[in-house]
C-alpha cells in the first residue's frame, strides 16, 4: 500500500502556497475561469493530497484509495495543481487548463483525466455522488475506504443537496466525510442576500450529521478534523471549513467579483490594471502579502 | 404473412390472449440479472411496487436501495455506485426519470459514461387514469439525443425481461421505458432478441411498419386486416431505439418504399423521428407517422386514450392508406 510521505506542517504551508501561485499563473494564462475559490480552497486540497488521502499517483485506479469527489467542478484549478504537485502529472500540463484538447477542462471530467474520479460542474449533485460510493464501498463490498466530498456554501441552496444529506445519514455512511468551503460567496453576491444558509451547523445537526467548524486556512485543525471524522461512527461528518476567497491575494480577498473572473482580463473599478493583477497576486503570495522578502523580487 | 422466424405466439390474434404490463417483464428481468451478476443493485424512489422493482428487492434486499421520492439524488448516488464497480438500475416513473433528473442524468452518467440502467415505468398515454402529468410522451427524445446513452422500448413482457437482461450485460449507459397497462404478450421465449437489432415481424412488400412498444401489436392488428385487404404490409419491431437498426430498416425500404412509424411517445424527437434523421440522409421515402402529436395525455382508459390520440390499430390501417396513396403519386 502506498503511504504518504511525511510533511510536516510548515511544509504544508509552504506546498499551499506554491499551489496558490500556480493557479494565478494557470487562470493568467487560459484567460477564463475562477479565481476565489481555488486560492480559498489550497490549504484543504494540500492537507488532503500531502497528508489526509490514502492514494497514489502511480496508480489513480488504485482500488482501495480514498475517493476525493469534487463537488463544485468550477474550482478545479486547484484540484489540477494539487494532483500535478503529488505527482499525477506533470507541472507544465497545467498551462493547458481550459485549451482545445486539454485533459484539464473547464469543468473537470472523469473520463479525461485519470485521478479525477468523476464529472462536475452543476452543482448539487457531488454529495449524491460520493454518497452513492459511500454505500457501496461500507455496504455492498464491505471495504474500509473512505470517501471525502468537498462542496461550496453555494450549492447548499441545491434541493439536491438535502436528498444527500438525507439518504448519508439514513444510512449511516461514517465513511463518508463532506467538507463545504464556507467562503460567503457566489457568483451573485454573498450567499446570505442571494439566499441566507444560516444555520448550517444547525441544519446538518438537524439531518443527523456529525458537523465539526474549523479554520479552512489552519493546516493542523485541516489534518485534525479529518482524523476527527474517522472516530464519529454511524453518522456521516460534515466539516464546515471556514476560507476566505481569494486567500493570500489582497485584492482578491472576500470580494465575489473574483468568483468568477481570472486574473489578467479585464480592468475593474477599485482593482488593479489588468496588466498588473497577475503580478501583484504572485508578488503577495511570493513575500505572504509583504511579511517576508522574496527571491523573485 | 407473419415472420416464422419470429417466433410470435400462437394466441397472436386470439381474443383470449395473456395481456401483461411491460414493467413486470422489467421486475422479472432484474431479478434473473441479479442472479446471474453480484454487481447489480436496484434503486427505487418510492415507487418499488408499481416499478415492479419490488420483484428485486424481495430476492435481493442487501442489494436494494430504497432513495425516497428523489430523483435528482437517486441518479447521482447510482453514479457513485457505478463508480465503485457496481451496475445500478434506477427505478421511476419515466415522467421524474429521466423527466425530473435529466441534468443528473446528462452530467453525472451520460457525461461520464458510467455503467447506469434508467427504468422508466408508466410511459406512454396508456398510463390512462393518471393523467398527463404521469404519462411519459417525451421521455425517448430526452435521452435519444444524450450522447453515449442506448434507448430500449420493449413491446411486451417478455421482450422487456430480455431487454432488461441485455442492459445489464451493457457496458454503460440504457434507457430503458416501461408501459404500465397490460398488454398483449404476443413474443415468446424463442422471439430473438438482440440489442440494436430491430426484428421483422410480419413480412410484406407495399409499405413498411417500424413501430417500437406495446403499439407494434396494434401494428400487428392493422396489417393482418390490412391483408385482407389485400394490402401486403411488413412490421418491423424496432425495440432499440439507440442505437438505430440501419440496416434491417433500409433493407425493408428499399423493398416496400413507403413507411409508417407507431410509437407511444411525441412524434417530434421520437423513435419515428430517429428512424426519418436516418432515412434523410440515405434513401428517402414518403412516411406517416402515428403517435402523439405535440400534445399532453389526460385522464381516461388506456383504451379510450388509444383512440383519442390515434394511435390503435385503425389508425395505423388509416396511416397505411395515406402512406400508399402518396406512394403512387
Amino acid at each position: 500500500m502506498p503511504t504518504q510521505k511525511q510533511y510536516s506542517i510548515a511544509q504544508l504551508e509552504k506546498k499551499a502556497n506554491e499551489i496558490r501561485q500556480d493557479i494565478i499563473t494557470m487562470l493568467l494564462e487560459a484567460k477564463s475561469g475562477h479565481s476565489a475559490g481555488p486560492l480559498g480552497m489550497a490549504d484543504i486540497f494540500t492537507a488532503l493530497y500531502f497528508k489526509v488521502l490514502k492514494h497514489d499517483p502511480k496508480n489513480p485506479e488504485w482500488e482501495d484509495r480514498d475517493r476525493l469527489i469534487l463537488s463544485n467542478g468550477h474550482i478545479c484549478p486547484v484540484r489540477y495543481a494539487a494532483m500535478a504537485h503529488a505527482g499525477y502529472f506533470k507541472k507544465e500540463e497545467l498551462m493547458t487548463l481550459r485549451k482545445f484538447g486539454s485533459r484539464l477542462q473547464g469543468h473537470p471530467e472523469r473520463a479525461r483525466l485519470p485521478g479525477m474520479e468523476t464529472t462536475s460542474g452543476p452543482l448539487g449533485s457531488g454529495l449524491s455522488q460520493a454518497s452513492g460510493m459511500a454505500y457501496a464501498g461500507k455496504y455492498l463490498d464491505k471495504k474500509d475506504w473512505r470517501v471525502f466530498c468537498l462542496m461550496s456554501d453555494g450549492e447548499q441552496e441545491c434541493g439536491q443537496t438535502w436528498e444527500a444529506a438525507m439518504f448519508a445519514a439514513k444510512n449511516r455512511l461514517d465513511n463518508l466525510v463532506a467538507i463545504i468551503d464556507r467562503n460567503n460567496i457566489q457568483i451573485d453576491g454573498f450567499t446570505e442576500d442571494v439566499m441566507p444558509l444560516e444555520d448550517l451547523k444547525a441544519k446538518y445537526e438537524a439531518f443527523n450529521w456529525h458537523v465539526l467548524e474549523i479554520d479552512g486556512h489552519n493546516m493542523e485543525e485541516i489534518i485534525d478534523a479529518c482524523n476527527q471524522a474517522k472516530a464519529i461512527h454511524q453518522k456521516p461528518t460534515l466539516i464546515l471549513a471556514h476560507t476566505i476567497p481569494g486567500k493570500g491575494v489582497s485584492f482578491m480577498e472576500n470580494d465575489f467579483k473574483w468568483h468568477g473572473t481570472p486574473p489578467g482580463v479585464s480592468d475593474m473599478p477599485g482593482e488593479p490594471a489588468k496588466d498588473e493583477q497577475a503580478k501583484i497576486a504572485l508578488k503577495e503570495l511570493r513575500t505572504l502579502q509583504g511579511k517576508i522578502s522574496s527571491e523573485h523580487e | 404473412m407473419v415472420n416464422p422466424q419470429a417466433y410470435l405466439s400462437e394466441k397472436l390474434f386470439s381474443p383470449d390472449i395473456e395481456k401483461v404490463p411491460t414493467r413486470n417483464g422489467y421486475g422479472e428481468g432484474l431479478v434473473l440479472s441479479g442472479e446471474k451478476n453480484k454487481n447489480v443493485v436496484v434503486l427505487c424512489a418510492d415507487l418499488s411496487e408499481s416499478t415492479r422493482s419490488e420483484y428485486f428487492q424481495k430476492k435481493f434486499p442487501e442489494r436494494f436501495i430504497e432513495v425516497g421520492v428523489a430523483e435528482q439524488n437517486m441518479a447521482s448516488l447510482a453514479s457513485g455506485m457505478a463508480l465503485a464497480g457496481k451496475i445500478p438500475f434506477i427505478s421511476s416513473y419515466a415522467t421524474f426519470s429521466p423527466g425530473r433528473n435529466n441534468e443528473q442524468i446528462r452530467t453525472t452518467i451520460a457525461i461520464n459514461n458510467v455503467n447506469v440502467k434508467i427504468g422508466g415505468a408508466h410511459a406512454g398515454i396508456s398510463v390512462g387514469p393518471d393523467g398527463a402529468t404521469h404519462q411519459a410522451l417525451e421521455d425517448m427524445a430526452l435521452m435519444r439525443v444524450m450522447p453515449n446513452m442506448r434507448v430500449i422500448s420493449p413491446c411486451d413482457a417478455l421482450e422487456a425481461k430480455k431487454a432488461t437482461i441485455a442492459a445489464a450485460e451493457i457496458e454503460g449507459p440504457v434507457y430503458l421505458r416501461f408501459a404500465r397497462a397490460g398488454t398483449p404478450l404476443f413474443t415468446t421465449e424463442k422471439t430473438p432478441f438482440h440489442f440494436g437489432k430491430a426484428e421483422v415481424f410480419w413480412i410484406g412488400n407495399d409499405v413498411t411498419i417500424v413501430a417500437s412498444g406495446p403499439l407494434a401489436y396494434e401494428a400487428l392488428l392493422a396489417v393482418s386486416l390490412l391483408e385482407k385487404e389485400g394490402v401486403s404490409a411488413e412490421v418491423i419491431n424496432n425495440h432499440t431505439v439507440k442505437p438505430l437498426d440501419k440496416e434491417t430498416i433500409l433493407a425493408s425500404l428499399r423493398k416496400t418504399k413507403a413507411l409508417v412509424t407507431v410509437e407511444e411517445h411525441q412524434v417530434a424527437g421520437g423513435m419515428g423521428s430517429s428512424v426519418l434523421e436516418m432515412l434523410a440522409q440515405n434513401f428517402q421515402v414518403p412516411a406517416e407517422m402515428v403517435g402523439i402529436q405535440d400534445r399532453f395525455g389526460e385522464s381516461g382508459t388506456p383504451e379510450e386514450l388509444l383512440n383519442e390520440f390515434k394511435l390503435s390499430h385503425p389508425f395505423i390501417m388509416e396511416a397505411v392508406k395515406k402512406v400508399l396513396r402518396r406512394k403512387k403519386t
